[in-house]
């Protein structure tokens, strides 16, 4: 009998355990909306995922630099008070590194999500998607990594392969420090 | 916080000189010399450090005043704790001023129960406090192509230590439920640039902090008021600071401070990514560069020493040039990834001496030389250098920094 009740009380308990860890422990907050979702779910993956509708062309994208972007990165994205943003390939294994985003940027998709999270620096968020993608296929362009007549889209961005696509390694520190 | 730490002889005297000397018997015979029969001033809300204090973060010249960095003055520090007001800052488009009322974080993605969590709601859940550095993945940058800093707050001064005080992330994870396959966590800011981060799973189930809590107080929105991330041991661009979105993610999202920065260039042309750690090092406070020694005697050299792998085990110290090395004595208790204040009885003869500190951590890895980093890594990498940093002391007393 005594082992009868004890056997049926772990059980319960079990269960009850089992129960606990699927659902919230202490309740608090509200499920997220839909709206705080998209709101704060902007961020791009390197796979084109959470891309939004919309293109722009290499075209389309000149003009939007010369209005929105050439104050601080220059024309022809050369650099001012803002990162240079074309040229420095060949140069990663030289002592006069030029690290730009022709040169050493990995992703596409990374510099439609940098440009819509964080420019123009001094009012972000101002672009549409279709002036994002735009800009982007411009300064790709700059860098002869599309040519004049490329469009980006949700599709076509995803499948860039950025020159330093391969460039990049996993760390394999520490590689210095363990011997005097 | 930091009047809890002895006080170096070295500010003693500063005290002494800046008053007219002889005052060196404390505050109470201080007033009674200077003011007798005059009250003080009356009791106030919120506490200011003494007017003759003058210890301030100093801000490296950036084209924009939004971002950029600005340095702690170390070689003013006492004790282990960074003043708030002190803490370097690192920011990418300014620093926001948040309604903590109207701030949510919301924990989406790959989980069972997205949810949205006001601060208020976050502070009810069990917290623990922990005394961290944090350490820009920038610091020391200058001394990687020899332009070494000429003092000890340019050089090494993106480094700070504070006790944090928040929820384990790991915890809230738990609440949301995460879904097989996740393995990072995409973090977001609510500053202008919505600063991003990919971590990955396995370390925000081992020991990050969703800290709201910064010694004692709420963190300064400097710091990332109301909510921030805190992640040990880790560069400090990882602790996303204004935290509004945790993404739960089966890959890393390869965003622009991942990839075009904070990512290590290699002679070979390379780059190393997702290089999150921080190694040992230290550095000597007291003689650095730019102080003069008021004269010859006996002093306590000091200075800090922390890593990201855990616990300081030993700090060396040479004040010949690194012929030879002696143990430093270490302020107990040595928290892991902590600053762990050293010590040395040390006699300034007025002959040319040339000092540094070399920290050992607990996993047994040794603060290398700056030419052991530069033969392996070149000097096209800007980020993580933790170098011996080495001192002359010279015999007119001024301190310099110099190339060995």
């Amino acid at each position: 009998m005594w082992k009868c009740s004890a056997l049926a009380l772990v059980l319960v308990w079990a269960g009850a355990a089992a129960l606990t860890a699927q659902s919230p422990k202490y309740g608090v907050g509200r499920p997220a909306t839909p709206e705080e979702i998209r709101d704060l779910g902007a961020a791009i993956a390197p796979d084109g995922g959470g891309l939004p509708e919309g293109s722009g062309s290499v075209a389309e994208g000149r003009a939007v630099f010369a209005a929105r972007c050439a104050r601080c990165h220059g024309p022809k994205g050369e650099g001012a008070v803002g990162a240079t943003l074309v040229g420095g390939q060949g140069t990663l294994g030289t002592p006069r590194p030029l690290k730009t985003v022709g040169s050493f940027w990995p992703y596409a998709t990374t510099v439609w999500d940098y440009i819509n999270r964080a420019m123009p620096f001094d009012e972000p968020g101002l672009l549409k998607p279709p002036e994002v993608y735009a800009v982007v296929a411009y300064i790709l362009n700059l860098n002869s990594i599309i040519g004049d007549e490329g469009v980006m889209d949700a599709r076509s961005l995803p499948k860039v392969k950025m020159p330093n696509r391969d460039g990049f390694v996993a760390d394999p520190r520490p590689d210095v420090g363990n011997a005097k | 916080m930091k009047h809890f730490g002895r006080s170096s002889r070295r500010r003693l005297l500063q005290m002494g000189a800046a008053m007219g000397g002889g005052l060196l018997a404390g505050q109470q015979k201080v007033l009674a010399w200077d003011t007798p029969g005059k009250l003080g001033t009356p009791l106030g809300p919120y506490g200011e450090r003494s007017p003759f204090e003058k210890a301030v973060r100093w801000r490296r010249e950036s084209g924009t005043p939004e971002t950029g960095s600005s340095f702690t003055p170390l070689q003013d520090s006492v004790g282990t704790l960074t003043p708030s007001s002190l803490h370097y800052e690192r920011h990418h488009a300014g620093i926001p001023t948040i309604d903590p009322a109207k701030h949510r974080l919301v924990v989406h993605g790959m989980v069972d129960r997205p949810l949205s969590m006001t601060v208020a709601e976050i502070r009810r859940l069990p917290s623990v406090t922990r005394t961290l550095v944090l350490e820009c993945g920038g610091n020391s940058a200058s001394e990687w192509a020899a332009r070494t800093g000429p003092d000890v707050q340019r050089s090494y001064g993106l480094a700070s230590c504070s006790e944090w005080t928040g929820v384990p992330l790991s915890l809230v994870l738990a609440e949301v439920g995460v879904r097989p396959g996740a393995a990072w966590v995409i973090a977001e800011g609510a500053d202008a640039c919505r600063m991003e981060r990919s971590i990955p799973l396995a370390k925000a189930m081992d020991d990050i902090l969703l800290a709201y809590g910064q010694n004692g107080e709420a963190i300064r929105p400097a710091q990332g008021y109301p909510l921030r991330l805190i992640i040990p041991g880790w560069e400090g661009n990882t602790s996303v600071k204004w935290l509004h979105s945790l993404k739960l993610t089966d890959q890393a999202y390869m965003a622009r401070d991942e990839t075009a920065k904070y990512s290590d260039l290699m002679p070979d042309g390379k780059t190393r990514i997702f290089t999150y750690q921080m190694e040992a090092k230290s550095v000597i406070t007291f003689p650095s560069g730019g102080q003069t020694m008021p004269g010859r005697g006996l002093y306590e050299l000091t200075g800090l020493a922390w890593s990201g792998r855990g616990r300081i085990e030993r700090v060396e110290i040479t004040t010949d040039g690194g012929r030879s090395w002696v143990n430093a004595q270490l302020q107990e208790p040595r928290l892991p990834i902590a600053f762990t204040r050293f010590r040395l009885p040390w006699r300034f003869d007025g002959r040319d001496a040339v000092i540094a500190s070399r920290a050992t951590d607990e996993s047994g890895y040794i603060q290398p030389t700056r030419e052991a980093l530069v033969a392996v890594r070149g000097t096209n990498s800007i980020y993580h250098f933790n170098g011996i940093k080495y001192w002359t002391v010279k015999a007119d007393g001024t301190v310099t920094n110099v190339e060995v």
